[in-house]
């Protein structure tokens, strides 16, 4: 075994579970409760009550009566309630109900002969000695038990066997009779024990009747603790509340059975009791209202307290809070480094960093402390102060103005302080949902005034932020070896290459984009003033030559400005996004502008857009990370973005709805080929009805005539849209952020200016509303277009009133999509994480869990790290060939091209979004469909 | 046998190693039986090997190669557990 290589990890060998006989709790109890008071009038615990001092402390100052302790010394004490009759443990109603109908009604035997029990054993200790776990013992049980029920009279006595039901939630019939706790206890208290081992029961640590109580364990007060109001009233806790209903019906039943009461009334509370124990275990049992507080709002009782998200094992063991952290709304910052994160003032005044005092920096953290904790640099900026000194005790001390000079002369070798946050310390970052593992990122601080945190724009993709309100966490690393890893393995320039398809996921948006774009598109030429304003953004310095010179001015070329960010030595060839669609040739591409040469650093041709610096589909982003390494990346995209932003300051852009203006003779148009869709749509509806209409195969009558209608209406959208197109050119700023990638599309645009379309709902035209028609404008049949969702008008047009309705209705259906998708794979991916969590990747290159055992030979089958390779591939042979054998691009880069496309990502496509609030769901069960 | 799931295009090709290259097999990776993936006895690819190789009893080793677009041809092995 590789035993010796787990280090110090310790397994679980095995863990047993057993119930709780009443000599057991009795003899734990620390005191028997009998009195459902808590506290007398002077506020001290009343003797035998549910505060009694005996179950432990709560209030300082005060001794535990049982073991002496004080307040935190004492774990606490049970006690417990002797009940007046015996209830049935809700907990176990599903194992008492096998064991009685598995038993005999008279003589408590197993149903079953010598020999079948025989059998049964055998194979449960084969089972057991071949390793099987408890589930797979479990399953052998499992199969006894049945085989028990299904015999009808007791091979050993002989008796009939009656029928026993279980009333949910804790009664128990036997053919309509109805069975009292205190008969299901005699008969589990007949089966014997040689019988329960077959069963699967130890009869040692587990007696059946056990699963009746006859004694209630009642939990420490330190369990539930009351709290002292500020006016001084006590608030108890909910347990306390519940066992207070317990002792009172446990009171009153055992003084009216004393007392020889009528057997109804008596049943009666035995019910009741039977309710307030079971309500005490579990508040949530199916079949009966749950126990309220006077306020109305339901108990939190035993089960209540583990269960669920907000239970003790996902939220206080699977989860826990943390210190050094801060939250606040995030905003943009063009200004700072990908690698960076603005931290306001008061924050960075908050969060520290431990600095342990050494011979060499002991004068240096000296006079940090002696600044106190709000000192400010010559300049009245910030400046980093020490919160608190902690000696090699462990004591802690708080540093204020007042002391920070005293607190400063007793600092020494074997001290540590905690300085406050300066430029360049190394925090984690992260907006939640943390779906990805760029949820989570190390920036380096830059302590800045105002309250938000501040990032570069290129960073919201991996976190998937805006900034209509977001709030984002900070953490502050405390140990070395954490900030090594950090700055090593987290840093955000790390992260540029996504692991999940091998591209960037940081680099320019929106308005980067459209800046490239203007930047760079065909002939832009500048002016010396503009040249100095955008290059001052990035560190260069001096102007380089002027490309052109006319009339006297010298003008430079948008490409030969940006070409100066590029490596000196970078060659690469690939088409821009503002390219037109499909297999075109390479004069159309040029015409366009859109065949991007890059050639030893210099930009010969093409349109700097999407393609080359956006996130996702960045080329040039992708190459430099990859070939050039993350600081190369890393200084590419922040001049990139700055330059980008230069670019579009000077030119100015904005869009408006006048950008979707077309003449007049244009709209014409296109009402005209929308008609005559709508006609060809009537002729098929008439050619349908005349029972003329060609089946498709597969298809019925009615399905062909929807299949052929919405074809006809999609092409007619997409003529629309072309004839609009035609009219809008690339000069126009919405057609400029369409094609270039930074925002919209050419189908938004269609849609605005040409026509909406046809709505649909499950891929079908609208069709429900009201009797055999969508809306009661309508006559009944009709199959045209425009009676089943066909939106003729354009957004900027204007849609009528059954336009409207039937474009909500396709609305409506994308926003219930959007709701029903998240919660459910929010799920799936929870699953999956809880299975996934503990693999890692071994030095041998398999993949292992925490057992050691392999569950991948090679990760991924082929030990590739995606965000190392290219297009799933370890090495890029085209490229190594392009390298060796000098520049020949054209029809090799196509090929490259269709086959990225083909891959059809879009932004859209990278993610899945999940809502904020995780569904509530339990463990096994997924959400229910409603 | 109705079906042989082994002729399935979407099944890999198992073969049963050889008891005296298991050990091989086990060295190469530098494991012990009990850290291999497991395969039941009564698996569909198993009940095929029993017909074609005779009786597979608990704790041999099966192969399967399987082919991707992206790994080539990659190699697994499987321990036989029962039932």
């Amino acid at each position: 075994m590789m035993g010796s290589m787990r280090g110090v990890t310790k397994r679980i060998q095995s863990i047993k579970f057993a119930l709780l006989s009443p000599d057991e709790i009795r003899r734990m109890s620390a005191t028997k409760i009998i009195t459902a008071d808590t506290y007398d009038d002077d506020g001290f615990p009343i003797d035998m009550g549910l505060m009694d001092s005996h179950l432990g402390v709560i209030e300082p100052g005060l001794r535990c009566k049982t073991c002496g302790g004080k307040v935190d010394d004492c774990p606490g004490h049970f006690g417990h309630i002797d009940l007046a009759m015996p209830v049935i443990h809700v907990g176990y109603v599903k194992d008492i109900k096998k064991l009685l109908q598995a038993t005999c009604r008279k003589c408590g035997r197993l149903l079953l002969t010598r020999q079948q029990a025989q059998e049964y054993m055998a194979e449960m200790e084969q089972v057991e000695e071949l390793g099987g776990d408890v589930t797979e013992v479990g399953f052998v049980t499992k199969e006894t038990a049945r085989e028990a029920q299904k015999r009808q009279r007791c091979p050993h006595c002989g008796e009939e066997q009656g029928k026993v039901t279980l009333d949910k939630p804790t009664t128990f019939r036997e053919d309509g009779h109805k069975l009292t706790p205190k008969e299901v206890r005699e008969r589990l208290e007949r089966i014997p024990n040689e019988d329960l081992r077959v069963l699967g029961m130890n009869p040692e640590v587990a007696r059946p009747e056990w699963m009746v109580l006859t004694a209630l364990l009642v939990p420490p007060v330190t369990v539930r603790p009351s709290i002292t109001l500020e006016s001084g009233d006590r608030s108890e806790d909910d347990l306390t509340h519940k066992l207070v209903d317990v002792l009172r019906i446990n009171q009153r039943l055992r003084e009216n059975r004393d007392a020889g009461a009528p057997q109804l009334i008596v049943e009666d509370l035995w019910e009741l009791l039977q309710y307030h124990v079971t309500t005490y275990f579990d508040n949530q049992t199916s079949g009966i209202p749950p126990a309220r507080h006077r306020s109305g709002r339901p108990l939190k009782t035993l089960v209540q307290r583990l269960k669920g998200k907000e239970g003790r094992f996902r939220s206080n063991l699977s989860g826990k809070r943390v210190n050094f952290s801060a939250r606040t709304v995030i905003s943009p910052d063009p200004i700072l480094s990908i690698n960076e994160v603005g931290v306001p003032v008061e924050a960075a005044r908050e969060l520290t960093v431990p600095v342990h005092v050494q011979a060499y920096n002991q004068e240096i953290v000296k006079q940090w402390v002696k600044r106190g904790p709000t000192p400010l640099g010559l300049l009245g900026e910030y400046a980093p102060g020490v919160n608190y000194v902690i000696r090699p005790d462990g004591r802690r001390i708080r540093v204020t103005e007042k002391n920070a000079e005293v607190v400063a002369e007793a600092v020494e070798v074997g001290y540590t302080v905690e300085r406050q946050l300066v430029d360049g310390d190394i925090v984690l970052f992260n907006r939640q949902p943390s779906l990805h593992r760029m949820s989570m990122m190390g920036h380096e601080v830059r302590v800045m005034p105002h309250k938000t945190f501040r990032f570069n724009l290129a960073v919201c993709p991996p976190y998937n932020a805006d900034f209509d309100g977001d709030e984002m966490n900070l953490h502050v690393l405390q140990s070395e070896e954490a900030r090594a890893e950090a700055r090593v393995l987290m840093r955000v320039q790390e992260h540029i290459l996504s692991p999940r398809f091998g591209g960037p996921v940081i680099g320019g948006i929106h308005d980067h984009i459209t800046g490239a774009f203007l930047l760079t598109h065909k002939e832009s030429k500048f002016t010396r003033e503009e040249v100095t304003f955008i290059l001052s953004k990035i560190d260069i310095r001096d102007l380089p030559p002027p490309d052109v010179k006319k009339g006297g001015k010298e003008f430079w070329s948008g490409k030969a400005l940006f070409s100066a960010i590029l490596p000196k030595n970078l060659s690469m060839t690939f088409k821009s996004s503002i390219a037109p669609k499909g297999d075109i040739g390479l004069k159309e591409l040029k015409e366009e502008d859109s065949l991007v040469v890059i050639k030893d650093g210099v930009v010969a041709s093409g349109t700097i857009d999407e393609n080359a610096v956006g996130a996702f589909k960045g080329k040039i982003v992708d190459k430099l990370a990859r070939d050039y390494g993350p600081d190369a990346a890393r200084v590419f995209i922040d001049k990139a973005t700055k330059m980008a932003i230069g670019a579009i300051m000077i030119r100015g852009f904005t869009t408006g709805i006048d950008d979707e203006d077309i003449p007049e003779e244009a709209k014409k148009q296109i009402a005209d080929s929308l008609k005559t869709a709508i006609e060809k749509v009537e002729g098929l509806v008439e050619s349908y009805k005349r029972g003329e209409l060609e089946q498709m195969p597969g298809r019925s009558l009615e399905e062909t005539l929807e299949v052929e209608a919405m074809k006809i209406l999609g092409r007619a959208r997409d003529l629309a849209g072309q004839v609009a197109g035609k009219h809008l050119g690339i000069e126009n700023s919405a057609v400029i952020m369409a094609r270039s990638g930074a925002r919209g599309s050419m189908l938004n645009l269609s849609q605005m200016a040409g026509s909406i379309g046809q709505q649909a709902v499950r891929g079908e035209r609208l069709s429900r509303g009201y009797w055999n028609r969508t809306l009661p404008h309508f006559k009944k049949g009709d199959l045209g277009a425009e009676a089943k969702g066909f939106v003729k008008s354009s957004y900027k047009s204007g849609l009528h009133p059954t336009e409207y309705f039937f474009h909500a209705m396709g609305g409506r259906e994308g926003l219930v999509d959007t709701a029903v998708r998240t919660s459910r794979s929010g799920y799936m991916q929870r699953r999956l994480i809880n299975a996934l969590e503990d693999l890692k990747v071994k030095e041998d290159g398999t993949v292992r869990n925490t057992a050691d055992t392999i569950i991948q030979f090679k990760f991924g089958e082929d030990g590739v790290d995606p965000s190392r390779s290219v297009q799933g591939r370890a090495v890029d042979i085209d490229d190594i060939l392009q390298d060796v054998l000098g520049e020949e691009p054209s029809w090799k880069e196509r090929l490259r091209e269709q086959e990225m496309a083909s891959y059809g990502l879009t932004e859209k496509d990278m993610y899945v979004e999940i809502s904020e609030e995780e569904v509530e769901v339990e463990e096994e069960e997924p959400p229910s469909e409603e | 046998m109705r079906f042989n799931v082994l002729e399935h295009q979407l099944v890999p090709e198992h073969r049963l190693v050889a008891e005296e290259d298991a050990d091989r097999v086990l060295k190469a990776l530098k494991i012990t039986r009990d850290q291999l993936p497991k395969i039941r006895k009564s698996d569909p690819v198993i009940q095929v090997l029993e017909k074609i190789e005779g009786p597979i009893e608990e704790g041999r080793i099966i192969r399967v190669t399987r082919v991707s677009g992206t790994a080539g041809v990659s190699e697994a092995y499987r321990l036989v557990i029962g039932r």
